[in-house]
């Protein structure tokens, strides 16, 4: 027996929206054998993990200021992919836009009024976006692989906040402990409603979303993005850069990962800390690929994803799982994403075949 | 042992995992596979090689088991992209994403208990001979396996049949399957190979480098693993002078601070990912290297039209 | 090619008796929608040259597949020397002794020809003693190689002599050749027929594939024609006319198309290119050498030349694609804009149409009216308004387009890729030809595309020239080069050879050029 793809003459539309629900309920399946495998009844750890948060006010709030960060990276990331660009290291752009946008409140903590925010909130832009810039000018100037730079930033980004936080910007009323002075008044994002910890940042991630979808659906710099990335040829016959592009999709990509950064540490976190993240940015390239890089699949996807950090949260605490139980979520989903895409663009056939010797000439 | 010798011991200690690692990566891409997943399977092998090794208390079972963890996160991995062509850039980082998640799940019980250390072989006579004596002849086992693994692999690759036809399926697949050469099968077998060779590294980390196992313990040396092979133009010889290298790189932060060197001490640790940016941009910024030596396949899906 | 010389060649042939080495038996070929090979049955002689003859689309290389393994047959039977056999793979099918040159060579860049050959062969042939092998046969037919070069660096025609070779050490006893001569000059291309007259001396079957219906004429003993998946004649080609094989190709009797009138002298030059020189991008590539060239309102230039001498790189010049070294390099309509990009050079009036169609002329996996967006946002007004598409607009262009030029679609705006070659072709050129430019650049117009599209693609070509507009057409289809070109030239290892009137220039000699040799000058060039 053999396993055959069969191209299909044209993109199955059915399949399109089948394949994210399929994948879930694959990584639900996966999920209670991981379950019944530590002893847990599998329904019971489902219900802890994605049905109960959803129940509870509290969670959903904390679930909305989970997925603001993923979302806002996610989209960015997804302009990236969409151009066959391969910025994996959203996370040390989202590190190093946290550094930029809080060195303001850190250097100068009585500078109050309502400029601090914007500026805070523009400085970790631009610090996203430049640490992006990094691998964009690599990979334009010398073909430098972008997948590995990108990546190898992540851990410079995270030893550079170590150092800050532990050196020149610790709290000096801090009892030693790493970390800098909290965030006060102007310099915090406002709370949207009162009693949670939802904050300013769903606003940008909603106007992220919009953007992007107009973008790409609308304006000519998003048809680039699309045909670069589908047929690079074609993008250049068009008159499309591709440095430029790279150029473009990194900053831009580098920019709001560098928004959700400062966001968090001048949201939930506070201030700024050795770890303000807890892979934000890898998350967001899961969901990125099940919201099928599309603007507004990715909200959905955005919260799925957020769910399963609250649901790990919630089995630690209910089940005494491991925390780590939320990350093999997120890898198993992705993978399942990847597989069930497929379907997309072909569809199986089973073909028997006799075990003739002829294969043998292949060794 | 003196200063010097204790330096070359570590940096071949801290090389063999990189060097293991991208050996199989860079027979996976030869046949025209990007396996973005190194990390993943190489954590994957760290914790199993570990948790076998801590329960049988026999070091050998826990490198069996890192094979066994490796090859199988590396046929997920297969199956996904070359069975049903899946993107591979994203197919390995989920892989990755995958391989940190669940071995922190099975390992979380394990992590800070004491290990089973792989012992170095001890010849006697020959092993005390004054500095060559440790090195050449004082390693751990592994050591010994990296080294004829990296003859193994060229030979393979450049004097073997197998090696003609893995090389002509990452060179031209289409080709490759009109003569009637299995281009799935080969590209399968190379990513298994390459994930033998990750698990393997993780074992060595979590066997000989530590003998415990830590959450995320292989701190993206997967990672660097796949820039060594552009680093060595997936030419094994190059890959080893590279694995070397970048080891001597990785433990210099010890060293340095030892040497009373004043510089913060996570520069130091960030080094090696800096590194490995300035070498990726040096060999990559020669082109006709590159454009010669890069299998012309590398990353493409292959679905033969019937 | 003159007619007295092929019946002469011809007289000495008579299709060889004997039981057929292979025999195909009702071959049936389903793909999803289409039924490729139609209770096919063909049989082919010891000795024998075999012509299989059809239009692009009749099945022949579907049949050819089914032969050689590559593709398992929906139902029939296939009898090797009156043996039912199954071929499930090609190394079962060289096995048996059938050995194939592919049209589209399927060869490895990166290694040496001893290597390429090896692959080739089954069980553990050492490359020492196959050194040595190589280098005897290739003596002994007149192909010679070196079995260290590495394939890369060797020209088509050596690379079509590793591919024979590569044939004839596993000494077969049917060879299928599947296009041989479409990317040969005409002089490797009769090298090519003695050493397969040769062969079939020697007893072997040759399974010959082409639309070349000359070449059939003066080679093969028999024929072989489909249509839509059918055998529809078996022939002797030898006593057919050339017409009357296209007609039972085509199914009806082929129209020519009518050349334009002859240019007014003066007309203005609309697509100057003058001494241009630019190094190849990379190492597989061409360096353009001083090439120089005038395009008039009015008239068609046809750039003839085999695969692989430039083409690709003077497109990309010519196009913006690359820039040249100079402003003055290239002028459109008078302007110079050497060093401005594509999109400049289409807002100067020019227009292009790439080789490939999927993938650069048009992207596959977007809408036709989204591929209307991608050559023309920037040159008509209403589609792209301060970078916002006009989707409306873009739809009203494609459905234009379609109309005009015939694409036929199964959806009102499928996907590029949905289409299949010919009406794809036809909707990539439609799109340019739409916007009325006044230089047309178009490289293989009908590569590839069925004989229907391609005269209305050439129809095209030359109404949009007599509206007086510039047309530069690149095309290694020699027939269409002198079927509507007003002046020729010759590309050839990156030089161009100055245009000549058509009636200047003989067949025979523009053959010559295409080989490099006889390359006739351009004006006011003197060796440095």
């Amino acid at each position: 027996m053999r396993i055959e793809l069969i191209r299909r003459p044209e993109r199955s539309a059915a399949m399109a929206w089948l394949s994210p629900v399929i994948a879930v309920v694959l990584t639900l399946v996966a999920g209670a054998i991981i379950f019944a495998a530590n002893g847990i009844d599998p329904l019971q750890g489902l219900y802890v993990y994605f049905l109960e948060p959803l129940t509870l006010p509290f969670t959903l709030y904390e679930l909305v200021v989970k997925a603001i960060p993923i979302i806002i990276i996610a989209v960015g990331l997804a302009l990236c992919y969409l151009s066959n660009v391969w910025n994996i290291g959203a996370e040390g752009q989202l590190t190093v836009g946290a550094i930029t946008g809080s060195l303001l409140p850190i250097l100068f903590p009585d500078f109050q009024n309502v400029l601090t925010l914007p500026i805070m909130l523009l400085m970790g832009i631009l610090g996203g976006a430049l640490y992006a810039a990094i691998p964009a000018v690599l990979k334009s100037r010398f073909g430098t692989n972008e997948i590995l730079t990108s990546l190898m930033l992540v851990y410079v980004a995270a030893y550079l906040l170590d150092w800050l936080v532990r050196g020149p910007l610790r709290d000096p009323q801090g009892f030693g402990f790493p970390g800098s002075r909290p965030f006060t008044d102007f310099q915090v994002m406002p709370i949207l409603f009162p009693g949670s910890r939802v904050h300013l940042g769903l606003v940008f991630a909603l106007v992220v979303v919009v953007g992007a979808w107009f973008i790409l659906h609308r304006t000519i710099t998003g048809f680039a993005i699309t045909t670069l990335g589908q047929a690079p040829r074609a993008g250049a016959f068009a008159g499309f850069s591709r440095r430029r592009m790279t150029m473009l999709v990194f900053l831009i990509s580098g920019g709001l990962a560098g928004l959700a950064g400062i966001a968090e540490v001048a949201g939930p976190v506070g201030k700024l800390e050795v770890v303000i993240s807890p892979g934000y940015g890898f998350t967001a390239i899961i969901v990125a690929f099940l919201g099928r890089l599309n603007p507004a699949a990715i909200v959905v996807a955005g919260l799925v994803l957020a769910l399963s950090f609250i649901g790990s949260e919630r089995a630690q605490i209910v089940l005494g799982m491991s925390s780590q139980t939320g990350r093999v979520f997120q890898g198993m989903l992705l993978f399942f994403v990847l597989a069930c895409d497929t379907f997309i663009l072909y569809r199986l056939r089973f073909v028997r075949t006799p075990h003739a010797p002829l294969a043998r000439s292949a060794e | 042992m003196s200063m010097a010798e204790a330096i070359i011991v570590t940096i071949v200690i801290a090389s063999t995992p990189l060097l293991l690692a991208a050996l199989g990566e860079l027979v996976a891409e030869r046949s025209g596979v990007l396996n973005l997943g190194v990390e993943g399977m190489m954590i994957m092998g760290a914790v199993t090689g570990f948790i076998a090794s801590y329960e049988t208390g026999q070091p050998i079972f826990g490198i069996l088991a890192s094979l066994a963890a490796g090859m199988l996160t590396a046929s997920l991995f297969a199956f996904v992209t070359l069975v049903l062509v899946a993107n591979q850039v994203a197919s390995g980082l989920a892989l990755t994403l995958l391989g940190i998640g669940f071995s922190a799940l099975i390992g979380e019980s394990y992590a800070s208990k004491p290990g089973v250390r792989l012992a170095q072989i001890h010849i006697p006579g020959l092993s005390d001979i004054p500095f060559v004596g440790p090195i050449l002849f004082g390693q751990d086992p592994l050591v010994y396996v990296t080294v004829a693994l990296t003859v193994g692999v060229s030979w393979f690759l450049f004097r073997t049949r197998g090696g003609l036809v893995l090389r002509a399926v990452g060179d031209n697949h289409v080709s490759a399957h009109a003569l009637g050469y299995g281009v799935v099968r080969v590209r399968f077998l190379a990513v298994l190979f390459g994930g033998a060779c990750a698990g393997l590294a993780g074992a060595y980390l979590s066997l000989v480098s530590t003998s415990q196992w830590l959450d995320n313990m292989t701190a993206g040396r997967g990672w660097i693993a796949l820039a060594l092979v552009v680093f060595a133009t997936w030419l094994p010889w190059r890959l080893a002078v590279g694995a070397l290298l970048f080891g001597a790189v990785g433990i210099l932060q010890f060293h340095a601070q030892a040497l009373g060197v004043r510089v913060p001490a996570q520069f130091l640790s960030a080094l090696p990912y800096l590194i490995t940016i300035v070498v990726l941009v040096l060999i990559s910024g020669n082109r006709m290297l590159m454009r010669s030596n890069t299998p012309a396949m590398l990353g493409q899906s292959f679905v033969p039209d019937r | 090619m003159g007619a007295e010389s092929e019946t002469k060649a011809v007289s000495e042939f008579r299709r060889p008796e004997g039981e057929p080495t292979l025999a195909a038996i009702g071959i049936t070929k389903d793909f999803a929608t289409l039924r490729a090979n139609d209770n096919v049955d063909f049989a082919i002689r010891p000795g024998e040259i075999h012509a299989l003859l059809g239009e692009n689309g009749a099945g022949k290389s579907t049949l050819v597949k089914i032969l050689y393994g590559a593709l398992q047959p929906t139902s029939g039977e296939i009898r090797w020397r009156g043996r039912p056999v199954v071929i499930p793979n090609p190394a079962a099918a060289r096995r048996l002794g059938i050995g194939m040159v592919f049209q589209h060579f399927s060869l490895f860049d990166s290694l040496t020809v001893a290597e390429n050959i090896s692959l080739a062969l089954s069980g553990t042939t050492r490359l020492d003693g196959l050194r040595s092998r190589i280098e005897s046969v290739s003596k002994d037919y007149g192909l010679p190689l070196r079995p260290d070069s590495v394939v890369a660096d060797l020209s088509v025609g050596e690379r079509q002599r590793v591919e024979i070779v590569r044939c004839l050490l596993q000494e077969p006893q049917l060879i299928i050749m599947d296009e041989p001569t479409s990317v040969l000059t005409p002089q490797e291309a009769d090298d090519l027929f003695v050493t397969l007259k040769r062969l079939a001396g020697e007893g072997c079957s040759v399974l010959y594939i082409s639309h070349r219906l000359e070449e059939v004429r003066g080679l093969c003993h028999h024929a072989t024609i489909l249509r839509h998946g059918k055998v529809v004649a078996e022939c002797d080609p030898q006593k057919e006319t050339a017409r009357r094989l296209a007609s039972l190709m085509v199914g009806s009797e082929v129209h020519a198309v009518r050349p334009p009138d002859p240019v007014p002298e003066g007309a203005a030059v609309r697509l100057s290119v003058t001494r241009l020189s630019l190094d190849k991008p990379h190492p597989f590539a061409v360096d353009l050498k001083d090439v120089s060239l005038e395009v008039r309102a009015g008239e068609i230039v046809g750039i003839a030349g085999i695969a692989g001498n430039g083409q690709d790189e003077l497109f990309a010049a010519l196009s913006g694609e690359r820039l040249a070294p100079g402003e003055a390099d290239v002028r459109i309509n008078g302007e110079p804009c050497g060093r401005r990009d594509i999109t400049a050079r289409r807002r100067l009036g020019a227009a292009f149409v790439p080789e490939e169609r999927l993938g650069h002329g048009a992207v596959p996996r977007l809408r036709l009216s989204s591929n209307v967006v991608l050559t023309r946002y920037a040159t008509d007004p209403g589609l792209a308004p301060a970078g916002v598409i006009n989707r409306n607009d873009a739809l009203a262009i494609a459905n234009r387009v379609s109309q005009a030029f015939d694409v036929r679609k199964g959806s009102p705006d499928p996907e590029a890729s949905a289409l299949s070659g010919g009406n794809l072709q036809k909707f990539v050129v439609g799109r340019e030809i739409d916007r009325q430019p006044t230089v047309l650049v178009v490289s293989q117009p009908t590569w590839g595309v069925d004989a229907g599209a391609a005269t209305t693609i050439r129809q095209a070509l030359v109404d949009l020239a007599r509206a007086g507009s510039a047309v530069l057409m690149i095309s290694q289809d020699l027939d269409e080069v002198l079927e509507i070109s007003d002046r020729i030239a010759v590309i050839a290892l990156g030089r161009l050879s100055s245009p000549r009137p058509r009636s200047e220039l003989p067949r025979e000699a523009i053959g010559l050029m295409m080989t490099g040799i006889g390359m006739i000058e351009p004006e006011g060039r003197h060796a440095h």
